[in-house]
This record gives C-alpha cells, structure tokens and sequence, in this order.
C-alpha cells in the first residue's frame, strides 16, 4: 500500500462529486477499490532488539498497525457508502477518520522497512550518492542524526520525525508530523526517505518517559539500504529531465 | 483543587492526595512512579527553568496558560504550564475507592444534561476513546450546564472558557504499562473503579460560585 491510494482515493472522489446527476449505479472505479491489510514483518518480532524489543515489536504491529488498517477499512466503506448515495456532507466528514487510519498504516508499512536487523545491514551507513547527498545539506551522517533526534525529541504528543527528499526542489530535509499525518502533507512534492515513529507506543514499555535514549538507540537498526533505493530511485528520474 | 485556586509562585510537583499503590490494582504503582515521578515532574521543572528570567516568572500558573495559549497560537511555556496544571488536576481526580454513579445534586445535573448517568458514561468514554494521539476528556461547567469536552495534546478547557470539573489523560505514557494498547479499558477502569466523585462535587460547587 504506497501514498498512491491517496491519488486514487482524490480521483475517485472527483469523479463521484461528478455524480451530481442521479446516477444510481455505483462507479466501477469504487467497486473495485481494495481493502488495506496488514504486511508482514520483514523480519521477526526479535530481530531489531536490543534497539526495540521484542515486546514493542509485538504490540507495535498486531496491535497498533492492524487497528489502523481496521479503522482505515472501516472508514473506506463507509466512503464508499456515502459516495454513492451522494452524501457529500458524510463524504467530508470522514476525511478525518482516512487521514489518521490511512495515515498510520501508510506511515508504519514504511517504518518496518526503515528498520532492519544488524546482520542484515540495520545501522549501516549509507553509500553514495544518498551519503554525498547528506553531507552536502547537513554537514555529515552524524548531524543529520542529531536534527532528526532534536526535532523528534521536540514532538509534542505524538507524532513522527522524517528524513526527506523533495523531488521538486531536489533537496534533503528532516521534517515531524503530528499524529499520523504521511510527510505528504507538509509539502506534496516530499518522499519519506527515513521515518522514526515517536508516538509513545512507539518506545513505552523498553524507555518509559526516555525518549531521547530511544532515539538514541534506534540508529543502529535504521535501514538506510531503503533509504538509499528510494533516493537514487528519484533521482534517476530528475536526471531523466 | 478549585478552578479558580490561585497557586503560589513557586510551581510545585504536589504528590497526589494518596500514595502511589494506593489505585492497585486499576492503575499500578509503577505508573504512578514514572506518570507522577517522571512526567509530571519534568513539566514542573521544564516550566520552572522557561520562565526564569522572563515576564512570566513568579505569575500564578493559570495566567501563565492563559497567555501561552495565545488563542490557539501556542507559545513555548503553554505545554509545561498546562500539563503541570493537567496532571495535578487528574491525581485530585482520582481516589482509592471511587468510580461508579455519583449521588445526589451532581447525578440529578448529569441526568438534567445528558438523559441519563449511562448517557454521561457513554458520552465521556467516546470523546476519551476517540481523542486522536495525546491529549484528555473531560467533564465541564459552562452556561450552567455540564458538558463532555476531548482536547488535544495539552489543551484544557481553562483556555476554552469553561470550568473543568473531572478529567482523564488519554497521552498513551498514562496507560501504557497497565493497558499497553487497549485505552477502552483503561476509560471504563476509570469510570467504575478510579473516579472521586467528591472531588468533581467540591470544583463545581465553586465553579457556580465563580459563574454567579
């Protein structure tokens, strides 16, 4: 599931507000609309310890992910409902149910893959050119983690801390969201590269109030492989231009 | 504690009005330590350290959430001013003993305001449960009438002009070793097992007083 249901979830909605004619046959497009699930860990639920234990790892993904794939679900079918009968009002009163259900299972289908165990790479540095790229915006690998633990530190209440790519500008930056809301919308042009979740949930039961340790530690199970893909990913298509 | 209590300059992590084991088993001792001990404690000393030197300095905490909350445009003392305030305000919320249907002139309000003591429960436990993120439910006076208010992070209804009475914490460090992820638990263990009834009395009992 990618921040392209978000596109597809904007042109079905344009297409229905289309349907201020009586239509009353429910567009194709929403027939076929598929339902979030839950993936699969790439690794096992002990696998990123001593950073996150497994007990985090546990609760973090049969219980917090797979309830916003539930609620997200939920909330998709009553879209759908109310799209076809024409309900704008409910239509728009259900954005904040997708934004924070569909926007914690986006953000967390990305964190599982931000994270890797240490045999298989969690920790390790990124190569060029994501590794040239950094210290030309931030000074070093070292400073760029020092931004992110600061700003995540910072968060009030619950939220994420981003290390991003903005496709337009061709840039680096390190962002935080409340909630769940995708690093999408602090800017539409931004790819999440690295998120780190700093919701309470995400640390609680290993650091307590600890946060900064947290943030701390969890370095050294940061996927930057992920990180690197994605970048040289855009990056071939700037260069296309 | 009144909602309209002036507080003394030096702001003071006050231990709750009952030792930290004394909610077993409905909220563990080890939440107490770290809720009271840690958090709580940090707000108090974070504020302390923010607002010496400044204007604010020495101002009852009240004014100072006042200010801060800017009308919505939060400046940097309003989180440690608020939650400080927050915190205290739920231990006092609390007893050993509590929970369940109230008696007397608050149960005759709740029924006025909301039908029914059931409709209150099912009212205050929704807005709790559908808090997104940080943040707490309360009950309020406001117009002479009582109402169910959900705010965010460390929003309180002082800054909303309404008088709190009673409140739960729904920040996730507030349940989190006791319930991990299951905060409905957590809200009906609170209402049936945690809520001090005499307390919410006594606030509004001096919030008619204040409104009169």
């Amino acid at each position: 599931m990618s921040i392209g249901v978000y596109i597809i979830f904007l042109s079905v909605l344009a297409m229905s507000l289309d349907v201020g004619r009586g239509k009353t046959t429910m567009d194709p497009c929403l027939e076929s609309m598929k339902t979030a699930s839950l993936p699969d860990l790439p690794y096992p639920y002990d696998a990123l310890e001593p950073a996150i234990s497994e007990e985090i790892m546990r609760l973090h993904h049969q219980k917090h992910h797979q309830t916003y794939v539930t609620n997200y679900n939920k909330a998709l079918d009553q879209l759908r409902s109310a799209l076809a009968n024409g309900d704008h009002s409910s239509v728009v009163k259900l954005q904040s149910q997708i934004k924070f259900n569909g926007g914690g299972h986006v953000n967390h289908a990305i964190f599982w893959k931000n994270l890797a165990p240490v045999h298989e790479g969690g920790g390790k540095p990124p190569h060029d050119p994501l590794s040239s790229a950094i210290d030309a915006h931030f000074g070093s690998l070292e400073e760029l983690m020092q931004k992110m633990n600061t700003e995540g530190a910072a968060v009030q209440g619950s939220g994420w801390v981003w290390f991003g790519l903005d496709k337009e500008l061709k840039r680096l930056v390190v962002e935080t969201t409340a909630n769940q809301d995708p690093l999408v919308t602090k800017g539409s042009d931004l790819v999440p590269l690295i998120g780190i979740d700093v919701w309470e949930h995400a640390y609680y039961p290993q650091y307590k109030n600890a946060r900064a340790e947290y943030l701390k530690n969890i370095w050294t199970v940061i996927n930057w492989k992920y990180a690197s893909d994605i970048f040289e990913k855009h990056n071939r298509h700037l260069n296309e231009v | 504690m009144a909602a309209s209590a002036a507080v003394t300059a030096n702001y003071v992590l006050k231990p709750p009005p009952y030792p930290l084991d004394a909610l077993e088993p409905h909220m563990s001792k080890q939440t107490l330590e770290f809720h009271w001990g840690k958090h709580h404690r940090a707000y108090v000393d974070n504020l302390k350290k923010q607002v010496l030197g400044s204007e604010l300095e020495g101002k009852p905490l009240e004014h100072i959430i006042q200010n801060s909350y800017n009308n919505g445009d939060l400046l940097p003392p309003f989180n440690n001013a608020a939650q400080a305030w927050n915190h205290e305000f739920f231990w006092e919320s609390m007893k050993p003993g509590g929970g369940g249907k109230p008696s007397g002139e608050l149960l005759a309000l709740l029924e006025r305001d909301f039908t029914s003591y059931e409709k209150f429960y099912d009212e205050f436990n929704a807005a709790a449960a559908t808090q997104f993120g940080a943040g707490w439910a309360w009950l309020a006076y406001a117009d002479n009438k009582l109402k169910v208010v959900k705010t965010p992070n460390a929003v309180n209804p002082l800054v909303l002009g309404s008088f709190p009475l009673l409140t739960i914490d729904v920040w996730e460090h507030a349940y989190y070793l006791d319930f991990q992820n299951r905060r409905p638990d957590y809200i009906k263990t609170f209402m049936n097992n945690l809520v001090s009834w005499e307390a919410v009395s006594s606030r509004l009992e001096a919030a008619k007083a204040a409104s009169a």
